[in-house]
């Protein structure tokens, strides 16, 4: 403060005092550095509106200001089209390349109203829909600005309804694009019929009440040979059948497309879709109808009768859950066969129906994208999106699982397995623990994860000759999570991990253990097994060790598993939950229990009979765990980590493994596992 | 003043340096400074009068497309047919379908005429369709015909070609233009074109073809089969060569190629450039000039250098050690490499551009391999090095079970053939393609059972659904009393005991009529009584009356307590796609006698679950159909009950007529039928649960009781049942478990009271 002071004071009296040319200088060294200061300053406060500032560069113009191109009568036609096209002639690959994002760049030209000779306009300049449908590909991460990196292109020509098109001139215009080349890599959009027509939201919520009707036809122009044999179905089978028509007595100011009738009874279109279980789609002058679009926002399951019809985006959706499909000859038979669909199905066709709807038909973005997903995953085959996640609703997706070693391998017993021994310093206890190991005939090798960064580990003379490679790992950091790191020198499947205090297993059993991982190897298979319980009182999740009549954990103190769960365990696991187990250096085996579970939906295994897990000289886990402090804080984990999660993954069963002839009265030399459950 | 100077030069070197340190990194966003992208991105623009731009069709347009001057659909049907023909056909205008209603899908072989000249693999495809459970001999009945002329090989200079073709086709009175025929083809076309001819007019024939073009494809109409060799096994087939999910893939090599390099012709352009991505190291592009009798001819400077390369490698060896395989094209589209890849669970890279991937109207290929581009070939390093470990891994577990379902014999490449048209029929009962993608695959999930996932037995997890908390118990009463025994009358108050128990229905399978209602004990459950007709398989009949997933099937002299009972089916419930039961026999490999033997001593594994106590999915349980075995009804079909609306089953659909009879002239197989087929489809085997003492001393009692001239005649049926299955099936689906589920706490050291299954324990 003070200095400052004298400053200001004497600052004045500076400037005077010097050369004239310093003084020059000075000054705008000065102002330079205000001007930075402010400058800087603005970018502080405005970050933001830089980086959207796309207003800044969208043009704000009237569509009627856009360049007016004349088309010369005798501009060239282009060639009709190759109708043998595949995407292996026609379309030039070498316009998108190899990008490692996987995803195609798309150009759209720019705006033109394209006249004819005489000044007359040859369409529409642009429809809304093609408006939405444009501006959906411009805010897109497939557009491109940039028509020499494109590997598609859109031309801004409106296509849409070929009624309003007149054909000679939208085909000069589009020969004069300046990529046209024949039309190759080109995208046209052409809709009519099947465009969404825009309803308020009036079908927004889906009702679940009760549908009145079991099939019902809405469309208003049917041929009359299909009208009568609709007719026909409704006469056989009464009220269930609801054929409706255009109305014709309708007052005035009532729009036709919102009502329909039958005899003298109006309803409301579309809410009328709501009402029945199937909704007939069939073809009228074309294949394909706008009715489709209505049915499925109604969830109502679309039956569709227009032979050689190409369901739109059948290349990526499964109509069959969706729809019902009837040849056009059949159509008689269409009650019976629908009332052959199990009513399960039903509901979940509806629901499917509804699913399509609203991902792929809502919305002219949603057509523009799906469509653009589609050419790329064409181009991308490699980094396409799955069957799944085209089809499957989100409830779907949100409660199903796909284990990821879905194949029933019953892995070769002569592969063995690794065990790991995660130690700190408890070296007498290890040694033991790496003897008693060493005697399961399966054992292929024996990692030692040496946990300790102040102390090495013992010389190599001293550890126990055992007759499988034994290897030590020292970790960086005192870890929890190095117990489930992927290590390369495991070379087997199966994994076990055992504490190092672990020595009352018999070689019976840890074989046994093995033999039955291979029969679950996609399922933690472990000894001490645990339970997760819903307390009541406190409404929240609670870790119980007694001895209950249910398990839905095994400890991995002691328990084999997949290796693939270590890879999914060290870069898969989902939130803060790795972190979390290392700081509070508790819980790794809560985590992967909840791990594998999430991921395969299946229970643990929990082999034979319980133990009691202490030794004279060591703080077992069972000794730990009769600890309150410990039980508090393993709960609070499976709060935490159900959280994480979003749901409780865990599966509570009530059985465990035992060999077949366990306690059975047999004599023990002749049973393959004699030494089981000995204390 | 030096002072001063300092302090001012000190002053803004400071300003300088705090203006870099807080306004730089902003700075070096302005394009002003970076000099990169002077220009912003340029989107489309957001018009000022956008709202008022009208729609593209109004909306009255949009709902009355359709005009009734057009000609009437049967006329426009009529006209399509003269349009859709020959290479345009569609199965509604090429198709007749009225042929398939009356009888179903049958399939007729056209007989064999002695001197026609057969191929082994056109021969295997004929025995395949005749062992199936679609075939007819009778062409009134049929709805698909196959010729017996051996259309497989349609190179002309090939010593497998058959001449006159044309001529002899039209001389079948069947033949019709070819309507509802089916054409099976590996090879088209000859030097130097290979062009898609068959050289004979297949007029409106189906064609099954090997390395189909999709220009000459017919979509929804032809089926694109795999090219396999000639020892193609018949039925069964090799297993796939991964024993092993490891992430990341612990494989030698990431992507190989091991063939011919063509210097001229179709198809060259291809190979001729695969050795460009060779880089020695973990991709392995071999190439050899050599084939063909003149190809030093066309010899370049490579070729010396490719061909002692190409020695040093074993293609077998390639195989097996690589993540990748390249499946080019060779001169056809598709290649041998395309099954072996597949088997070896070597990822297939697809380099045939316009290949109709086989049965890709069923298969989803972009699961098992990667479709790339033969003008993009070096990219396709770079593309499989960027494929994450964890889609590898599916990838490779994809590629074994498509192997396995559809591809590694002759039979399922033929039986998946027929399933396709067979779903065209009628495609609201189809399978959806998530059925055919999705283990245990198509050919095991039928969709004549039911077409909703939720009422199989292997989607649950997928589905996000559990299988019903109920089940229903099925007793089989054979005594020959006529009135109801202890132990019936025991297992029925057991039974009704269990908290999930639906319903009790009871088979009465005896000559006298069952006794009157008042007899039968008062249960909670409903207890219905269904009159049988004293046969063993009775017990699989699809009764409709099963509405619960679980069954519990039971023999009268079964005993088992309620705990037993409760604690199976919460154990069913974590496996419902297996057979979950109490006593269990087992079978082994007899290397004297070079044959499968059975036992039914205790052992230390199981294979077998009997079905005289057992809780199994009525999906595989609900099997046999009415006329099982055809021999003397004596007792009236049941009428007590609805007939089964779509409860087919897993055996009336997938075991042929022939297989039936093998096993109805073999008493007591049932049981094994069950398991091997359940095995069959699972790959797993069954559970076994715990089950009381007293249990199993009446079971040796039984099994005592048939000691002697008669239980050695039934164990060696046992014993032939199992032989014939395991060769009906080409291999033994029968696995093995070392096993037994346990209540947790069961014969644990702690008091009585705290167990839920005390009962289990008691001796």
């Amino acid at each position: 403060m003070c200095a400052s002071a004298k400053y200001n004071t004497r600052g004045p009296a500076l400037i005077p005092r010097m050369k004239t040319k310093h003084r020059i200088y000075y000054i705008t060294l000065f102002s330079i550095v205000l001007l930075g200061l402010i400058a800087t300053g603005m970018f502080q406060f405005w970050p933001h509106s830089i980086e959207s500032s796309s207003d800044w560069t969208v043009e704000k113009r009237s569509v009627h200001d856009v360049p007016v191109v004349k088309l010369p009568a005798d501009s060239p036609i282009p060639e009709r089209g190759d109708l043998s096209c595949r995407m292996h002639t026609c379309f030039d690959v070498y316009r998108c390349g190899f990008n490692p994002k996987n995803k195609i760049k798309v150009y759209i030209y720019s705006l033109k109203k394209y006249v004819d000779e005489y000044g007359t306009s040859v369409s529409n300049t642009i429809s809304r829909e093609y408006n939405e449908l444009l501006t959906a590909i411009s805010d897109s991460e497939f557009y491109t600005d940039d028509v020499n990196r494109a590997c598609l292109f859109v031309p801004s020509i409106d296509v849409l309804n070929q009624n309003a098109l007149r054909i000679k001139e939208t085909a000069q215009a589009l020969a004069q694009l300046s990529r046209w080349d024949r039309g190759t890599n080109h995208l046209l959009f052409n809709m009519l019929p099947g465009g969404p027509p825009d309803y308020n939201t009036a079908l927004d919520v889906p009702r679940d009440s009760p549908r009145r009707y079991f099939i019902l036809s809405s469309q208003m122009a049917l041929h009359p040979e299909y009208r009568s044999e609709l007719e026909a179905l409704q006469a056989e089978n009464g009220e269930s059948v609801l054929i409706l028509d255009k109305c014709t007595n309708l007052s005035d100011g009532v729009p036709a497309v919102r009502k329909r009738c039958h005899k003298n009874q109006v309803f409301d279109y579309p809410q009328v879709l709501q009402e029945s279980t199937f909704c007939v789609v069939l073809r009228g002058a074309r294949l394909g109808q706008a009715v489709l679009s209505d049915v499925l926002q109604a969830g109502c399951v679309p039956v569709i009768i227009a032979d050689s019809y190409i369901l739109p985006f059948s290349e990526v959706l499964d109509w069959k859950r969706a729809s019902v499909v009837i040849p056009e000859e059949k159509m008689p038979e269409m009650y019976s066969i629908l009332q052959s669909v199990p009513q399960r199905q039903i509901e979940e066709m509806q629901r499917q129906a509804r699913w399509f709807w609203e991902a792929y038909f809502r919305s002219m973005k949603a057509i523009a994208l799906a469509t653009l997903q589609i050419i790329n995953d064409r181009i991308y085959p490699y980094a396409a999106i799955s069957y799944e996640e085209w089809n499957d609703p989100p409830a779907v997706k949100w409660s199903s699982v796909s284990n990821p070693l879905f194949l029933p391998l019953i892995p070769p017993q002569s592969q063995g397995f690794t065990a790991i021994v995660l130690t700190y310093d408890r070296v007498e206890s290890l040694f033991r623990v790496i003897t008693e190991v060493s005697k399961v005939p399966s054992l292929s090798k024996l990692l030692v994860v040496w946990n300790n960064q102040n102390k090495n580990p013992p010389e190599e003379s001293l550890w126990p000759k055992i007759r499988v490679p034994l290897k030590v790992v020292r970790t960086a950091e005192n870890k929890l999570s190095n117990r489930f790191f992927p290590y390369d020198e495991i070379e087997t499947e199966a994994v076990l991990a055992i504490d190092d205090d672990i020595i009352m297993l018999t070689s019976d059993e840890l074989q046994f253990g093995y033999e039955v991982w291979r029969e679950f190897p996609d399922r933690l298979v472990g000894y001490p097994g645990r339970l997760h319980l819903w307390d009541h009182e406190m409404n929240k999740w609670k870790y119980e060790s007694e001895w209950t009549n249910e398990v839905s954990m095994v400890l991995t103190g002691a328990a084999f598993y997949h290796k693939y769960f270590n890879y999914l365990y060290t870069y898969k696991m989902p939130g803060d939950i790795k972190n979390w187990v290392d700081a509070h250096m508790n819980c790794e085996d809560i985590a992967m229990n909840f791990l594998v579970a999430n991921v395969t939906g299946k229970s643990v295994i929990k082999v034979t009979p319980r133990k009691k897990f202490k030794c004279p000289e060591c703080t077992a886990i069972d000794g730990l765990s009769l600890d309150q402090t410990h039980m508090v804080e393993r709960s609070e984990c499976i709060n935490k980590f159900a959280s994480v999660f979003g749901t409780m993954p865990l599966k509570v069963v009530e059985h465990r493994a035992d060999p077949v002839l366990y306690k059975d009265d047999f004599p023990e030399k002749l049973k393959s596992f004699p030494n089981i459950g000995s204390l | 003043m030096q002072t001063r100077k300092k302090y001012i030069f000190l002053t803004f070197l400071a300003s300088w340096l705090l203006l870099f340190f807080f306004g730089g990194d902003q700075l070096r966003h302005f394009a002003f400074f970076s000099g990169r992208k002077t220009e912003a991105r340029r989107n489309w623009p957001r018009w000022t009068d956008r709202s008022l731009l009208k729609s593209f069709a109004d909306s009255e347009e949009l709902q009355s497309d359709g005009d009734p001057s057009l000609p009437s659909p049967r006329e426009r049907r009529a006209a399509r047919l003269s349009v859709y023909k020959n290479s345009r056909c569609r199965m509604e205008t090429c198709f007749d379908f009225s042929r398939c209603e009356k009888h179903g899908f049958k399939v007729f072989t056209y007989p064999r005429e002695r001197d026609q000249p057969l191929s082994e693999s056109y021969g295997k495809i004929l025995a395949s369709i005749e062992r199936s459970r679609y075939y007819t001999p009778n062409p009134e009945e049929a709805c698909l015909f196959i010729l017996s002329i051996d259309t497989l090989d349609r190179d002309h200079l090939s010593g497998q070609y058959v001449r006159n073709v044309d001529e002899k086709i039209r001389g079948f009175p069947l033949w019709n233009g070819g309507r509802n025929h089916l054409i099976f083809n590996l090879y088209s076309g000859t030097w130097p074109n290979y062009t898609e001819d068959l050289g004979f007019d297949i007029g409106q024939a189906i064609l099954a073809k090997a390395s189909f073009y999709t220009e000459s494809f017919r979509p929804g109409f032809d089926i694109s089969i795999p090219l396999f060799p000639k020892d193609h096994p018949q039925r069964g087939g090799e297993k796939g060569w991964l024993y092993q999910d490891s992430v990341p893939p612990k494989k030698k090599y990431l992507l190989v190629f091991k063939g011919k390099r063509y210097l001229t012709g179709i198809g060259s352009s291809t190979r001729n450039a695969l050795h460009h991505i060779h880089n020695g190291k973990d991709i392995i592009s071999l190439t050899t000039c050599k084939h063909g009798k003149d190809w030093e001819k066309h010899k370049d400077t490579r070729c010396d250098k490719d061909n002692v390369d190409y020695e040093k490698f074993n293609y077998q060896e390639l195989l097996h050690n690589s993540t990748f395989c390249i499946v080019p094209r060779g001169r056809r589209l598709g290649s041998f490499r395309f099954l072996e890849a597949l088997q070896a669970a070597c990822i297939p890279v697809l380099l045939s551009d316009g290949w109709e991937l086989p049965f890709a109207e069923a298969i989803d290929w972009g699961k098992a391999a990667v479709v790339g581009n033969e003008r993009l070939l070096l990219q396709i390093p770079s593309a499989v090095r960027c494929i994450h470990p964890e889609r590898v891994l599916a990838f490779q577990q994809q590629t074994q079970f498509l192997w396995d379902a559809y591809f590694s014999s002759v039979d399922k490449i033929v039986h998946t053939t027929l399933e396709i048209i067979k779903d065209r029929l009628l495609p609201h009962r189809s399978r959806s393609r998530f059925l055919w993608n999705t283990l245990p695959g198509g050919l095991l999930a039928l969709p004549e059972f039911s077409t909703h996932l939720g009422d199989f037995p292997f989607y649950y997890l997928q589905h996000g659904s559990s299988p019903s908390e109920k089940f229903t118990a099925f007793i089989r009463a054979v005594s020959p009393a006529g009135s109801l025994s202890q132990p019936i009358l025991r297992l029925i108050q057991a039974v009704s005991g269990s908290q999930y128990c639906a319903q009790i229905l009871v088979l009465w399978s005896c000559e006298k009529p069952p006794p009157p209602s008042g007899k039968w004990p008062q249960t909670t459950v409903p207890l219905t009584i269904i009159q049988g007709r004293g046969k063993l398989s009775d017990r699989f009949f699809p009764y409709a009356a099963i509405q619960t997933d679980a069954v519990l099937s039971l023999d009268e002299h079964a005993s088992l307590s309620t705990s037993e009972v409760d604690f199976a089916f919460t154990v069913w419930r974590s496996f419902p796609e297996r057979i979950v039961g109490f006593p269990t026999q087992s079978h082994f490999w007899d290397a004297e006698q070079k044959r499968w033997g059975y036992t039914s001593k205790w052992t230390n594994e199981l294979s077998i679950v009997l079905t005289a106590a057992a809780f199994y999915h009525r999906y595989p349980a609900g099997e046999k159909p009415a006329g099982w075995g055809g021999s003397a009804v004596s007792c009236p079909p049941p009428t007590s009950l609805p007939p089964p609306r779509y409860y087919h089953s897993l055996f009336t659909e997938y075991l042929p007529a022939g297989l039936r009879e093998l096993v109805d002239g073999l008493a007591a197989c049932e049981d094994i039928l069950m398991n091997v087929l359940v095995a069959a489809v699972t790959k797993l085997p069954p559970i076994k649960v715990t089950q009381r003492k007293q249990h199993k001393e009446s079971v040796s009692q039984q099994v005592k009781g048939t000691t002697g001239a008669a239980g050695g005649r039934r164990f060696s049926q046992h014993q032939d049942c199992l032989n014939q299955l395991a060769d009906w099936f080409g291999y033994m689906p029968l696995v093995s478990s070392q096993l037994r589920l346990d209540p947790v706490l069961f014969k644990d050291q702690v008091s009585v009271l705290r167990k839920k299954y005390p009962r289990l324990e008691k001796p």
